[in-house]
């Protein structure tokens, strides 16, 4: 059992960590705040049944994703698609290759990464349907194993494991479009 | 140990690449994948490169808290306390 008053200090380390998944759940700041505000008070007032010595951070991930999906979610009504197009395994690499005629190398590579501005990563993510986007939020940029990941989204393991592969492929295809809407890599047909 | 028999090639590596990249697998596997890597550039390459993505990913991803929402959250909670405090335990907090 975990003791209230300590809830703050153990709690509000993670808080940056939150607002960024908040932000990329909600795609806007103020109902991300408002998202993360709500998050801590469940948490807070939950407090009592967290069993100390185990994954806090986890827990808070729980409360924010069930949140997002408990209010924000059906508050908006966002019509949305619910699936991803399925592309091949290490679609970004191959395409990249294609693209640089065969010279793609490391060199080339790094220098498109270097080049995705951190907007057109945090766009790319947002673009995924909401369960690839949870699932690939949590372990790519959170480093969730995939037990973890079930736990906090309450799917079976084997679903986990699918959304965040296709989920990674679909992010792959998002941000291989921005490269060349902005012309970082060549041909037009890429987009496919 | 040397290439075995019961080896793994590139569509397998390649097939478990996220896992592998994920400490998701046996360590049986996780040494067949390494084995192969071990030995095979192509691979690697790409092995390297979706290394290389997911820190991209991860490292542009980060936000900054607004100072506002910290205060807010704070504020939130020290009322939450007050307000329970109040209601059940007297003292608390």
């Amino acid at each position: 059992m975990a003791d209230q008053a300590n809830f703050s200090d153990v709690a509000m380390e993670h808080m940056p960590a939150l607002y960024t998944a908040a932000l990329r759940l909600t795609r806007n700041p103020a109902d991300a705040e408002d998202l993360v505000q709500e998050t801590f008070l469940k948490a807070y007032r939950a407090f009592g049944s967290f069993q100390e010595g185990t994954n806090l951070r986890a827990w808070l991930y729980k409360i924010l994703t069930n949140t997002f999906i408990n209010s924000y979610r059906a508050a908006k009504r966002r019509p949305e698609k619910a699936d991803v197009e399925d592309v091949e395994d290490l679609y970004l690499f191959r395409r990249l290759g294609e693209l640089q005629g065969g010279a793609a190398g490391r060199s080339a590579e790094d220098e498109v990464f270097d080049r995705f501005t951190d907007d057109e990563v945090k766009a790319a993510i947002e673009s995924l349907p909401e369960a690839f986007r949870i699932a690939v939020l949590l372990a790519d940029v959170e480093g969730f194993s995939y037990k973890e990941i079930a736990e906090i989204t309450e799917v079976p393991i084997g679903t986990v494991m699918s959304r965040i592969h296709r989920g990674r492929k679909a992010l792959q295809k998002a941000l291989l479009d921005f490269a060349v809407a902005r012309g970082l890599v060549g041909s037009a047909d890429a987009g496919r | 140990m040397d290439s075995g028999d019961h080896g793994v090639d590139c569509s397998d590596t390649i097939g478990r690449i996220y896992h592998f990249l994920d400490g998701e697998l046996t360590e049986e596997r996780r040494q067949e994948i390494q084995r192969h890597l071990d030995e095979c550039p192509p691979c690697v390459e790409a092995y390297d490169f979706e290394v290389e993505l997911r820190q991209v990913v991860a490292n542009r991803c980060r936000d900054y808290v607004p100072p506002t929402l910290i205060d807010r959250v704070r504020n939130a909670l020290v009322e939450e306390e007050r307000r329970r405090g109040s209601d059940v335990v007297p003292g608390a907090g």
